[in-house]
């Protein structure tokens, strides 16, 4: 007897968390743990970019220059702005985060692949961050956009050592990137529990393989790019300087060749994410569930050969244009596909409206919205009138703001309790929803009218003219401010109460193995693997 | 005359220069700037078209998503049915949404073609961004200046702020015009919205677009559009156009105000040679 106890609690400890700090956290392979640091680390730097839209929306609240010293101050924080909000929040939150925590329990795995090249790939994103943070401080910041096109970016357009800072933060972000995808693609192909074909895979397991091969396939291009221009920079190359017989126009290619992959990689897990609440709470399986998977597949391949579509005013030759469009709209169909599928699986359905459904269903909507504003862009003789204003803004914002974001908060909702064990306040989740929901509409839709008056991106003064929809547009932002305290205000209640939540609190709908095991499942989640039907 | 008649030519006299002389942005506008000349219309008639189109696509799905929220709601509907599958309606939102871009399509692709068809041309405008500021030049003319915005603190009555320029690009109405753009420093662009123009300004490279500008006097206007550094925000384009004999006249004019850098050259020259001659 006392043999066996005593080997039952050499079992335990063995498969408990480390109880150091240093240990569980600083040393941890275990993906649950990795997953909740990227979650934490999306969360801070969430607050730390959007801080900087509600400054930004501040300063664009009345004609004239209000807060900020010139138009440099505002050159740095659109580019702070969109290169935390892509690297340090969408993608840490969505990949890292919710794929570390349930692509591995959702296919009946004990763990990622590659445990230790899981760990490298967070501890990567803070310093990263850091370097990303200094360059917007140091040398007087670095103001190009985040899309960082040379001449601006090169070494007369900006001198000083900020810019070569933000290049090695997307160095570091970068190598993040493909370790993890390289790690996604080995644990969804080999190490599916018996009985878990790659047909039967949860759809978020679906979105999370289609994103790790975009990023695998297209964040190296960012890589090679960047170092051309940090070599340009430093070391005396031209491959972006025209004096020297370089082109600017080839950093465009490459910098889009990665970036329009980008965005599908930032929204294809939300669609994840929504995929499987639309199916929980209608109590349904997905609608077409082959259909959604392979219009991943298609929205993944099509999205490597549309990348000029960003480039329609750069000088291409019509037929260069005339291709772009063409293929850019082929987009719209995989993309109506999976909409109209998620209203296919409520179809019939008998809907719960709880708090990640809320989310999802938003996100159809709003989605459908910033889709359709696509569409109209993509007309390359149309975009000669809309490139790069505000309509441009709106639409982009409208697709990951209101897309991305909203994918993000559903998911959170959807595996809060699974992930920590607690329930969280409803009437605190659905106000945190409601002002949400008005502050981001009431923020981006107005720049649609901006964008069509011709108002330029990255301004920091406009003409009086554009003054009302941007005061309108600024009241929506801090409207939006408040709901990002409400959502703090929902997680510390809810850990401050810890009301005890159950393995399955959503019902019959809650069918995938996340539901099956305990919240929070155990350290290691399964020690003998799940059989699949 | 009567006083009503009076008080409408008064009313049309106000109104009327605002209105018609000057293609701008206008406060809480929510459409795109009346188009001038045949692209500029081409693109408004097709973005109006695609933003009906894109409407009632929005509509729709939010249609269907109110009715399903509320006919498939938990208290209406207990049972969930088991239907996951329905070959014909796949197939149908796959195809219906090919043929709307194909509609689409069609006079995206027109308008694509007519901004590229036509070269015949009766004037070119070389016009080569720099931090901050444009400058404009008339190969046929021999002049080229620079064109900086009025500050803030300089502007006079009826100027527009972050608009109005000192030296604004003068061209005849009713002409064809060939913009060639290229850059001097970083990127620029050049774009102004009524005239469907923009493309960006880029050192090493030559771009061209043309461009019609309709009769009557008018003017257009326009700003930077590709982020250029600090004073990104301030270096507006301002386009007018003049009848024929204000253009010759202003013509004259800025030959001897912006005797560019060839013509210097030549009257330097000029003197040297009336200085030997004379000595």
């Amino acid at each position: 007897m006392a043999t066996l106890s005593k080997a039952a609690n050499h079992l335990e400890h063995h498969h408990g968390a480390p109880s150091g700090f240093v240990k569980r956290w600083l040393y941890s392979t275990n993906h649950k743990d990795i997953g909740t640091m990227y979650i934490i680390f999306a969360i801070i730097a969430a607050f730390i970019g959007g801080a900087m839209s509600i400054y930004m929306r501040a300063e664009l609240m009345h004609p004239g220059v209000q807060y900020m010293a010139d138009g440099h101050v505002w050159n740095v924080f659109t580019t702070a702005h969109g290169l935390i909000m892509v690297f340090f929040v969408v993608m840490p939150g969505l990949i890292g985060g919710f794929g570390n925590w349930f692509v591995p329990i959702m296919i009946g795995a004990p763990d990622m692949a590659f445990p230790r090249m899981n760990n490298i790939s967070f501890w990567l994103l803070p310093p990263s961050f850091v370097l990303l943070l200094l360059s917007a401080v140091i040398d007087g910041g670095v103001g190009v956009g985040w899309t960082i096109y040379p001449p601006l970016s090169g070494s007369t357009g900006s001198p000083g050592m900020a810019m070569d800072l933000a290049i090695f933060a997307l160095h570091l972000a970068g190598a993040s990137s493909i370790l993890g995808a390289a790690n996604f693609i080995t644990t969804i192909f080999n190490m599916r529990a018996p009985g878990m074909t790659l047909h039967k895979m949860p759809l978020f397991v679906w979105s999370m393989l289609v994103t790790a091969f975009l990023l695998l396939l297209a964040v190296p291009v960012l890589a090679g790019a960047i170092t051309m221009l940090l070599t340009d920079r430093n070391f005396g190359t031209n491959f972006f300087v025209a004096e020297g017989g370089g082109d600017p126009i080839l950093f465009l290619h490459l910098f889009w060749f990665f970036g329009h992959p980008e965005v599908y990689i930032m929204i294809l897990p939300a669609f994840g994410i929504v995929s499987q609440i639309v199916s929980t709470f209608s109590k349904k399986p997905v609608f077409g569930y082959l259909g959604m998977a392979y219009a991943m597949v298609a929205i993944g391949v099509v999205g490597f050969v549309v990348w000029a579509h960003h480039m329609y005013t750069v000088g291409l030759s019509v037929d260069t244009r005339a291709y772009f469009t063409a293929a850019t709209m082929v987009i719209a169909v995989p993309t109506g596909v999976k909409i109209f599928s998620w209203i296919a699986t409520m179809w019939g359905g008998s809907i719960t409206f709880r708090i990640p459904m809320y989310w999802a269903i938003g996100f159809i909507f709003l989605f459908t919205v910033g889709g359709v504003t696509g569409v109209v862009l993509a007309n390359a003789g149309l975009d000669v009138i809309l490139h790069n204003t505000y309509y441009v803004i709106a639409h982009f914002h409208y697709v990951l703001s209101l897309g991305a974001v909203f994918g993000l908060f559903a998911g959170f909702y959807y595996w809060f309790s699974k992930m920590t064990g607690f329930e969280y306040n409803e009437f605190l989740a659905k106000l945190h929803f409601w002002v949400t929901f008005i502050g981001v509409n009431l923020t981006f839709f107005p720049m649609h009218f901006l964008g069509l008056a011709g108002m330029p991106r990255r301004y920091i003064d406009y003409p009086d003219a554009f003054a009302g929809w941007n005061y309108v547009a600024s009241i929506g932002a801090f409207v939006g401010g408040i709901g990002a305290i409400i959502f703090l205000i929902v997680i510390l209640e809810a850990f401050v109460r810890k009301r005890k939540t159950v393995n399955n609190p959503w019902g019959q709908g809650g069918s995938t193995l996340e539901w099956s095991v305990s919240s929070p499942p155990a350290f290691h989640t399964f020690n003998d693997l799940p059989k699949i039907r | 005359m009567s006083y009503l008649k009076l008080y409408i030519l008064f009313l049309t006299i106000n109104l009327l220069p605002k209105v018609v002389f000057a293609s701008e942005p206008k406060p809480w506008q929510m459409d795109l700037q009346p188009p001038s000349g045949i692209i500029a219309e081409t693109a408004t008639d097709l973005h109006n078209f695609l933003l009906v189109v894109i409407t009632l696509i929005s509509l729709f799905v939010l249609a269907l998503l109110v009715y399903v929220c509320w006919r498939y709601k938990e208290n209406s509907n207990k049972v969930p049915s088991k239907t996951s599958h329905n070959t014909v309606i796949e197939v149908l939102w796959t195809v219906i949404p090919v043929l709307i871009l194909v509609v689409i399509a069609v006079p995206s692709f027109k308008l694509l073609y007519l901004q590229e068809t036509d070269k015949k041309y009766d004037m070119v405008v070389k016009v080569t961004g720099a931090q901050w500021y444009w400058n404009y030049e008339y190969p046929d003319e021999k002049i080229n200046f620079d064109s900086y915005m009025i500050e803030e603190d300089k502007i006079k009555d009826g100027q527009k702020r972050l608009l109005d320029v000192d030296n604004p690009l003068v061209v005849p109405e009713g002409t064809k015009i060939k913009f060639l753009i290229t850059g001097n420093d970083v990127m620029h662009s050049f774009f102004i919205p009524s005239l469907a123009v923009q493309v960006y300004s880029i050192a090493g490279r030559i771009n061209e677009v043309w461009t019609e500008i309709p009769k009557g006097p008018k003017t257009y206007y326009g700003q930077c559009n590709q982020i250029c550094g600090v004073n990104h925000a301030y270096m507006p384009i301002v386009l007018k156009s003049v009848s024929k004999e204000d253009y010759k006249k202003w013509l004259t004019d800025a030959k001897l105000k912006f005797a560019n850098v060839d013509n210097n050259i030549k009257i330097v020259m000029n003197n040297e040679k009336i200085i030997k001659e004379n000595n």
